[in-house]
């Protein structure tokens, strides 16, 4: 025959915890209470985190800001299926993650306060949040493929938007990671838009996930919105990558309820009816319900929860304001070895200061 | 003509206007340039008024944005594409080194690229990494490229649609931290300021100062500070190519020189700038020429950025130091 199909591919769906709390039996994941009440935690304090933070934007006292609104179950889900020792590698939208991973919120606040500082003793192997759309992709891959040479059991974990798989850096660090089957988990927040360009726009695929199977291996789409979900997808692919099965597309199905960053006004490019029903479908709330009907969650539950945490944010946020980066952090860290050049120009600064603040 | 008050994205969104109206062949296209008309508001208006076929909302890629413009403009159109940020044109360095700019040479003129890239620039706005940085160095550099920095929105109107009525490839940075700076009267309809000249912003005998962009307009501050020294500052407005001949002979009539730019010191403007003092005015120097700038390092994000950008007393104390050398 001349003509005949040669190939035939697929995606998956994956849904664990509808929006009313109702668990799939046969896919719930095995979390002890203790786990489940963490990830809960986490959310909400990523939640509180970004509340503040788009307040102390509108105060001044904060620079542009991302906020993480509505994508919570995405980045703390699938951050709590890594082991301490895998590396992880942000956009800018994942303080979910990162504070899963133990980062210390005052030096998320340090950060978007305006100082790279933050990063002077940041836990390891949670790498720099990477501004430029999708570059980072390509050193998770790195990361992933230096693990596998150096024969360690260890994966890597990459975060990007749906905005991001338009751009070389994407398909060249998926092709990479077919091409070496190297253990990277690429973790798509499909939030529905990059700024103001909605998700159909950005590509004509159907589905971001099934981009893994033209690169040669497996893309699974979640409901993103459902932390048992992201987890389970996550756990999975980090397994199979540490066994040497290679990379796995997550491309969890979500949506962002605010704006693309504080600059941004998202009334220009979409309708409120469309963000009320998102809402419905709030991945904290349905997690509250499904520890509700485990007995976990209650009211006392809640308001003791929150008080603990806002005074932890209120904590965090006074330190990190009080925190006074040193003019010679300009110069200190751009090379090993200060070359003379910089010196000339640090002191030239220095000396200027002194004369101003003399004068 | 009618005369109105604009601000800088006024400016620019009125030459994008008037020059799409003119001329059918000229789209526009990059990242929330449509709906949204832009992230700064400075291409808003346009895809109501112009349609999704020549005002574009492109997917959420740089190197595909100016690389298909090269196609676009290789085939008779004049694309004129947003990049957002500056920080973000580095994956455009490989089309408009490789490509863009070299055509015609390639082609030995069978081919040009009448192409602009847009791209708002530099620091003072309290932003992200990569958002406040000054980068053209990277394309003054590439033989064949031509770019062009205004400092204000009278400027900004008449270099862009010199831009877009270029025949080579064009980029046109925007000094974001005066994209509402303050507004001068711009005329509506049609008139250019030449690519390739600067301008006097001031005239002076004492000392020459060299600047463009939002530095200009910090030069300007500057001269407040030092009103016994008689200054002529110089709106490069171009910076390629480089008009050789209003710094010559202000050099050749001052002796000294001041150049400011917010860029890294080293390899930025201000060293060819001194090269061609040195080349065609070197025995009229009375101080050595001096530079204010950025320095060697990455720009410091908003609590420390203050300190990398040269201020107006900055360029004071220079101005100075070189009239009492």
């Amino acid at each position: 025959m001349p003509r005949k199909k040669i190939l035939e591919l697929s995606v998956d769906w994956l849904s664990i915890l509808d929006p009313e709390g109702n668990v799939d039996e046969s896919l719930e994941p095995d979390l002890d209470k203790g786990t489940l009440e963490k990830i809960y935690r986490t959310m909400v304090l990523t939640r509180l985190f970004d509340d503040k933070a788009l307040k102390l934007q509108r105060q001044g006292r904060m620079y542009t800001f991302g906020a993480s609104l509505g994508q919570e179950a995405t980045t703390v889900g699938s951050a709590f299926a890594l082991n301490p020792d895998d590396w992880f590698f942000p956009a800018f939208r994942e303080q979910g993650a990162q504070i899963a991973r133990g980062i210390p919120i005052k030096l998320l606040y340090i950060y978007w306060m305006g100082s790279e500082d933050a990063y002077i003793g940041m836990p390891l192997r949670n790498f720099t949040i990477a501004i430029p759309v999708s570059t980072q992709i390509l050193h998770a891959v790195g990361a992933a493929w230096a693990a596998k040479i150096k024969k360690e059991k260890i994966a890597s974990i990459v975060y990007f938007g749906d905005g991001a798989t338009s751009e070389g850096d994407f398909h060249e660090g998926m092709n990479f990671a077919g091409v070496f089957k190297t253990p990277t988990v690429f973790i798509c927040q499909n939030n529905q838009y990059a700024i103001s360009l909605p998700r159909e726009r950005q590509t004509a695929s159907k589905t971001l996930a099934q981009k893994a199977l033209a690169y040669g291996f497996e893309g699974i789409q979640v409901d993103g919105n459902d932390a048992l979900a992201v987890y389970s997808a996550t756990k999975a692919a980090l397994e199979k990558a540490r066994s040497g099965g290679g990379p796995t597309l997550i491309e969890c199905f979500t949506y962002r309820l605010g704006a693309h960053t504080t600059s941004d006004d998202p009334t220009k490019y979409r309708q409120m009816v469309e963000v009320e029903e998102w809402k419905k479908k709030d991945p904290i709330k349905r997690f509250q319900l499904y520890l509700a009907k485990k007995g976990i969650w209650s009211q006392d539950y809640e308001d003791k929860l929150i008080k603990e945490l806002t005074a932890e944010i209120e904590k965090a946020v006074e330190e990190a304001e009080a925190y006074k980066p040193g003019v010679e952090n300009i110069f200190k860290y751009v090379y090993a070895e200060m070359p003379s050049n910089l010196k000339e120009q640090m002191d030239e600064l220095l000396a200027y200061i002194s004369k101003k603040t003399e004068g | 003509m009618r005369v109105a008050k604009l601000n800088m994205v006024q400016a620019i969104n009125l030459a994008l206007h008037e020059e799409m109206e003119r001329d059918p062949d000229v789209i526009v296209m990059g990242e929330d340039v449509g709906v949204d008309g832009g992230v700064f508001r400075v291409t808003e208006g346009l895809l109501n008024k112009f349609g999704s076929e020549r005002v574009i909302d492109t997917p959420l890629a740089e190197s595909g944005i100016v690389g298909t413009a090269i196609g676009m403009a290789v085939y008779g159109l004049k694309p004129v594409a947003e990049i957002q940020f500056e920080g973000f044109s580095y994956m455009t360095i490989d089309q408009l080194a490789a490509h863009a700019s070299r055509i015609r040479n390639r082609s030995r003129g069978t081919y040009h690229c009448p192409m602009v890239i847009r791209s708002p620039y530099g620091g003072g706005v309290r932003a992200l990494e990569h958002h406040s940085e000054a980068v053209a160095t990277f394309y003054i550099h590439i033989p064949g490229m031509k770019v062009v920095i205004p400092s204000s929105p009278y400027d900004a109107k008449g270099l862009l649609i010199s831009a877009i009525r270029d025949p080579d490839p064009v980029f046109f940075f925007e000094p974001k931290r005066l994209y509402r700076a303050f507004r001068e009267e711009v005329p509506e309809g049609e008139y250019t300021v030449p690519l390739g000249e600067g301008k006097k912003l001031t005239e002076g005998d004492d000392v020459t100062l060299i600047s463009w962009g939002a530095m200009a307009r910090v030069c300007l501050e500057a001269l407040k500070l030092v009103k016994d020294v008689s200054v002529e500052l110089i709106d490069l407005c171009t910076l390629s190519p480089l008009d050789d001949k209003i710094i010559t002979e202000s050099v050749r009539k001052t002796g000294r020189a001041v150049i400011v730019h917010e860029e890294p010191r080293t390899l930025g403007l201000g060293a060819e700038i001194i090269a061609r003092i040195n080349e065609k005015a070197f025995l009229y120097l009375e101080a050595p020429v001096k530079r204010v700038t950025g320095y060697d390092v990455p720009v410091p994000l908003p609590k420390l950025e203050d300190y990398y950008l040269p201020d107006a007393e900055r360029v004071a104390d220079a101005i100075k130091e070189v009239a009492t050398f």
